[in-house]
Parts: structure tokens; sequence; C-alpha cells
């Protein structure tokens, strides 16, 4: 059975034409490009290409560029080089729905002896500004924000944010994973410092990133090793997957008005017809400042690990913030942090489609999906046809 | 994500006996929407006291259902007293196995059959006393004393993946090890298998390696171990330790011990001179 995939945030599939791109490089063409000699050296060339390709997607110039191993190295050497160039300051801002990528390293950070603060968010996922202006301090060497929520498609004011901080002599980072690609960005049209973003959620290959730093910031590397990256990165660079990172980009470019128009109009055409036909769900997220092609529906009184393993059947695939699925014990941080009860959070459902989505696909979904949390409902000692029995639920 | 067995998918997508009974002889509900798992068990007796009819309903992921599917096609036809004996382990088997991480739907199982049990008989909740270790979960002492003497479980993970308590907060793990230290304690002794002597000196080394080497690095010395003869462990310190006035304390409470927990219980480590 072919997949029907709407787990595009988790990762994406590589692009044909980037798949085709790749190949020579893995196979004749495997010279080191930082080689003195014409078969090297010509491999070098093909990165130069790459690099200008994934400049190009975000208003910047080729030399801003670093080529990385994923998103999460990139908002590791960020934070961690934003640190290293401010001595004297030992604080970090950030906010309660980041990627682990960046939690993880401020939960880290603070065991060596730094303060992070993390600035909460509403029910609809959207940030308190106040609190985030309020947070900045002399203390503080960096402010860390995502531009869109992987879980929710949220959007954060990024560039207002980039301002207040700047205002106050702050470097500002942010974790772009899931917006590049997906909305138009242009870091000449800001003051961002420093922007994340990964191959594999833009239908390159898993294993390749990159690192956006404004010229003229202070860095300091966070691999350290041989001159490549004009020696901001160490390590031969991996040239088949940041070919096809740069091809991506390129292909993104061009198909992001089809992003913002064909795919969001799928997206709200299953995301209306749950809505419609499933009785007691809501979506979690602001609806108006979102991503174009995620959608989070919470189904009350079922569970989601139960939905989406009943959804496999089918092959239709998506991803959960229920606490079975979390990996822990707990459901989604995101979640947790909007407010959704948990009454909800367990039965929270995304979807985020792509370009390669069709209007099929989305009809097999929306044929499939009320059966399923019925069927899992008519199961739930919560739920009695016509009447809700809320027995035993904790508040 | 989690390797399920055919009979888990089984009784997940096709589950057995769903539902409530009508008029139930015994009826329970444990968890919660908030926990993530609920579930609610009724069972009707014939005359002669046996279980005719069990149904369930659940809130909860594919083991969750399953261990309430596979704990009602297990109860069926069996005496109250027969069903009394059912563990959770039973529960797992009867399923081919759980992932370790999901072992707690079996525990949730066991737990429903003893509370409605106890419903049948007018009895209190088995469950509904006792101190509240794991605030986050809401898990008793008792609850976690008994996975552990029943599974046999020796961390704090096993407990976590048992019984969710320490999967929170973290903040009741200190509790939690108290509790294993206690039910391990008592009992018989555990029983180990005798070790030849080259696998003696393997363990030796390794633990010297894996445990002990690391905790002494951090303080800027070191161990090397010399020579084992029978129990006899002869090791010599290095770095920090060489010159250090606690360095005989420290071979008897973190070298002796760890090795004597770890490998064998009646070795005994000698400093010398090399």
């Amino acid at each position: 059975m072919k997949p029907i995939y709407l787990d595009n945030n988790a990762t994406s599939q590589v692009a044909p034409e980037v798949l085709e791109a790749m190949l020579p490089f893995l196979q004749e063409f495997y010279g080191n490009p930082s080689s003195m000699h014409t078969f090297g050296g010509q491999v070098g060339r093909k990165v130069r290409e790459a690099r200008e390709q994934v400049a190009n997607i975000l208003g910047a110039a080729p030399d801003e560029i670093i080529f990385t191993s994923c998103g999460t190295e990139s908002d590791n050497t960020a934070i961690r080089s934003a640190l290293a160039t401010n001595p004297g300051k030992r604080h970090i801002v950030t906010t309660r729905v980041e990627h682990p990528a960046v939690l993880s390293l401020a939960a880290r950070l603070g065991q060596e002896g730094y303060r992070a603060t993390e600035i909460p968010v509403d029910a609809e996922g959207r940030l308190n500004m106040e609190q985030y202006a309020k947070s900045l301090s002399p203390d503080t060497a960096i402010v860390s924000m995502m531009w869109a929520n992987n879980e929710t498609g949220v959007i954060f004011p990024v560039e207002e944010a980039a301002t207040l901080a700047h205002n106050r002599g702050i470097l500002f980072h942010t974790d772009a994973v899931q917006a590049v690609g997906k909305i138009p960005i242009d870091l000449r049209r800001n003051c961002i410092d420093m922007l994340s973003l990964s191959g594999h959620k833009l239908h390159a290959p898993k294993g390749v990133g990159a690192l956006y730093v404004r010229k003229g910031t202070r860095f300091s590397p966070f691999l350290v090793g041989g001159h490549q990256e004009k020696g901001r990165r160490g390590g031969t660079e991996n040239v088949p997957s940041i070919i096809a990172l740069g091809l991506a980009c390129d292909l993104a470019a061009r198909k992001m008005t089809l992003e913002n128009t064909v795919v969001k109009d799928l997206r709200d055409k299953l995301e209306n017809a749950l809505l419609t036909k499933v009785p007691r769900c809501r979506v979690n997220g602001d609806r108006n400042q979102r991503l174009p092609n995620t959608s989070n529906i919470s189904f009350e009184f079922v569970e989601g690990e139960a939905i989406l393993l009943r959804l496999d059947e089918y092959a239709i695939c998506a991803s959960s913030g229920s606490a079975c699925t979390s990996g822990s014990l707990q459901p989604s941080h995101v979640l947790r942090a909007m407010g959704v009860p948990f009454t909800m959070a367990h039965g929270s459902i995304r979807f985020s489609l792509s370009i390669y989505n069709t209007d099929k696909e989305i009809d097999a979904v929306i044929d499939t999906m009320p059966a399923i949390i019925e069927n899992l409902r008519a199961m739930s000692p919560y739920w009695e046809v016509g009447d809700v029995i809320c027995a035993g639920v904790e508040s | 994500m989690w390797e399920y067995t055919d009979k888990v998918k089984e009784h997940f997508l096709k589950p057995r006996n769903v539902g409530e009974v009508e008029n139930p002889d015994g009826v329970a509900t444990v968890g919660s929407l908030a926990c993530g798992d609920a579930l609610k068990l009724t069972f009707k007796l014939d005359e002669n006291g046996r279980i005719t009819d069990a149904r369930f309903k659940t809130f909860g992921c594919a083991s969750a259902i399953a261990s309430a599917s596979a704990l009602t096609e297990i109860i069926k036809g069996m005496t109250v007293e027969e069903a009394a004996k059912v563990t959770n382990q039973d529960i797992a088997n009867f399923l081919g196995g759980l992932p370790d991480e999901k072992m707690h739907c079996s525990v949730m199982g066991r737990e429903a059959l003893e509370a409605a049990i106890a419903n049948y008989r007018g009895e209190p909740g088995p469950m509904e006393e006792g101190k509240i270790i794991c605030e986050c979960f809401g898990v008793t002492e008792e609850e976690i004393a008994r996975v552990v003497r029943e599974n046999n479980l020796r961390t704090i993970e096993e407990v976590t993946n048992y019984t969710k308590a320490g999967g929170g907060c973290g903040g009741c793990h200190e509790a939690i090890q108290e509790i294993i230290d206690r039910v391990r304690g008592e009992g018989k002794a555990v029983t180990r298998p005798k070790l030849s002597n080259i696998q003696k000196i393997k363990m030796i080394e390794e633990t010297i390696d894996r445990e002990i080497r690391p905790l002494l690095q951090q303080d800027g010395g070191d161990l090397e171990l010399i020579d084992v003869v029978g129990n006899r462990v002869m090791v010599a310190t290095r770095g920090a330790c060489a010159s250090c006035a606690a360095s005989q304390l420290t071979m008897k409470q973190v070298v002796e011990a760890k090795l004597r927990e770890l490998v064998w219980p009646e070795l005994e480590v000698e400093e010398v001179s090399q």
C-alpha cells in the first residue's frame, strides 16, 4: 500500500530531482572539495553553487551560510557561539515551546552555570511579547526563538522580537527549521543574527543542514577541525547532501506560492472536514498565524497512539502529542505550555502536508478518520453515544 | 516505533469483549483521562461463581486496549478466587510480551481486576490507601513494592515502566530506590551463579573500567588493576589517589563495595605499591 504521507514536519521525501542531482557525487565525483587537483576542485565549485542556492532562499549572501549536519547542530552552534563570544553574559532567553534541540541545550547550559528564561505562550500558542521584552537584560547573551512551531505550525513574530533584542545589544537566533521552504523569508528585511535550517524538512536528505550567520557577527565554532567552511565548521563537507540541499532550496523557492495556496487549501479542506464530521474536537494553535501545511487537532476521549495505529492500517502517516507517543510519560510539552487540558492533549493528532499530497489522498483521510474516532470512542469509558460521561475526570 | 507482537496488534485491531456487562456482579474503573490511561472492567458470574461474561472499556494506547482485551479473555470461565490470582505478567505473557515501557498497561489491567473483585466482595479498593510516593502519577508505596516483588524489578527505570512512577518530575526517584532496596532485601538471598576464574577477572576488569575509574578520574585520581588471586583483588592507586590520605577509605567504601555488589560478594580489595 502506498503511504498517504501526512507527517512532513517529522521528515519529508527527497524530491526526485534532488536525488538525481546527488547521485553523480555518490558515484564518480567523489573528490574532496579542499583538494588541489581538478578532480576535487570541480566538486568545490558545485558546493559553492549550492551555497548560493541556500543563500537565495533566505535573502542572504553566500558567505553567510555555514553547512552543518542538521538543524540540531545549527542550533547548538549558534547558541554556544553567542555564549562564547559574550563571556560576561550568562543569560539566554528562549520559549517554552522550542524544539528539544534548543530546550535540552538550555537545560544542559543550566547545569553549566548559565540561566535560561523560557517565555510562555497563551492558549493559542502565541508568545507573550510583554514578558519577552521584560526578560531581556544586560546579562542576556542571546535570544533563541523558533520561527514556526513544529507541532502546531504557529508562527512567531521573530522579526519584531529580533529588533527588540537588538535595541538591547542582544544577539537573536531563530530555529527556522520548520519555516524555511514553507513561508517566505528575507533576511535583508530584519536584523536576525543567526538562523538554523534543516535539509530533511524541505525534501533534501537527512543529515544536512545550514546555519546562517549575519556578516559582522562575532562567531565561535562548535565543531573544530580542518579549515572547511572558512574555519567555522570542521569536517569534510557532506558533498552529495550539500548539493541536494542547494537544489532543494531552489525548488522550494520556486514552489513557495504552491505551498501557500494549493497545499494550504488541502490542509484547510482536511481540517474543516474533520471539524465538521467529528464531534468534540478542536484545532490546537492560532489558525491565522500558522504554517500553511500544518493541522494539529485534538479528539476528546480517545488516545493518540491508538488513532495513529488505526490510521497505519490504511498507510496514513501522521503523528501525535500524546504521552504514549512522546517517548516520555508526559504529553507534548508544546500542548502543555498552551494549557491544552490533558483530556485533549492525549488525543491530539498532527497532520503536516507537502506539495506531494493530492486531493484524492486528503479525501481518503477525510473518509477514514471519522469512523476510526467513532470506533475508539465506542471503546472509551468516557464516551456515551449522544451523551458524554465524564467519569473520573481529574481537572 | 513500538515493536508490538502479532498478538498485541490483533487484540488492538480486533479487541474481544468491548463494552459493559448489564447488571454486573463486579465493576471498577481505574486510571484517568489526565493520566492518558483508563480502564473500566465489568463481569458477571453464573450460579457456580464462575465468570461467564467480562467486558472492558479503555481509554488508552494499543497496549492498553490489547491488555484489557487479553484480561477479559483470561478471566472468562475462572472462579473469582482463580481470577484473583491473575498477575500483570500473565496478561503480558498472553500477548506474547509487551515493550518494557508499556508494562504499566498490564499492571493497570491487574489493578482493574482487583478493584472489580473487591467491588463484588463489598470490600474497599486495594490500592486506595497507602502513602503516595509519586505525586505526578498518584502511585502509592504499596503499588511500587508490589510490582517490584511480583516482577523482580531492579531499577527505577523498570519501576517507571511498570507504574509510571518517577516518569514525571523525577522528585520521587530516591524514594523509589529505597522501596526497591527494601523489597529486594527481604525474602531469599539472590542466588548468584558461580563464576569461573576467568569470568571473575574479566568482570572485575570491566567493572573497574566502567564504574570505578571514572569516579576517581573526576577527582584527578585513578586506579590500576595489578592482579587477582582467588578473592583478593590487588590494585594500585594512581594520580591524586596515590598521595591521598583517604585512599584507604576509598578502597574499602568505593572500590571494594562496588566490586562486591557487581561482581562477587566475597571479594577483598588490597592496595599494593607498583
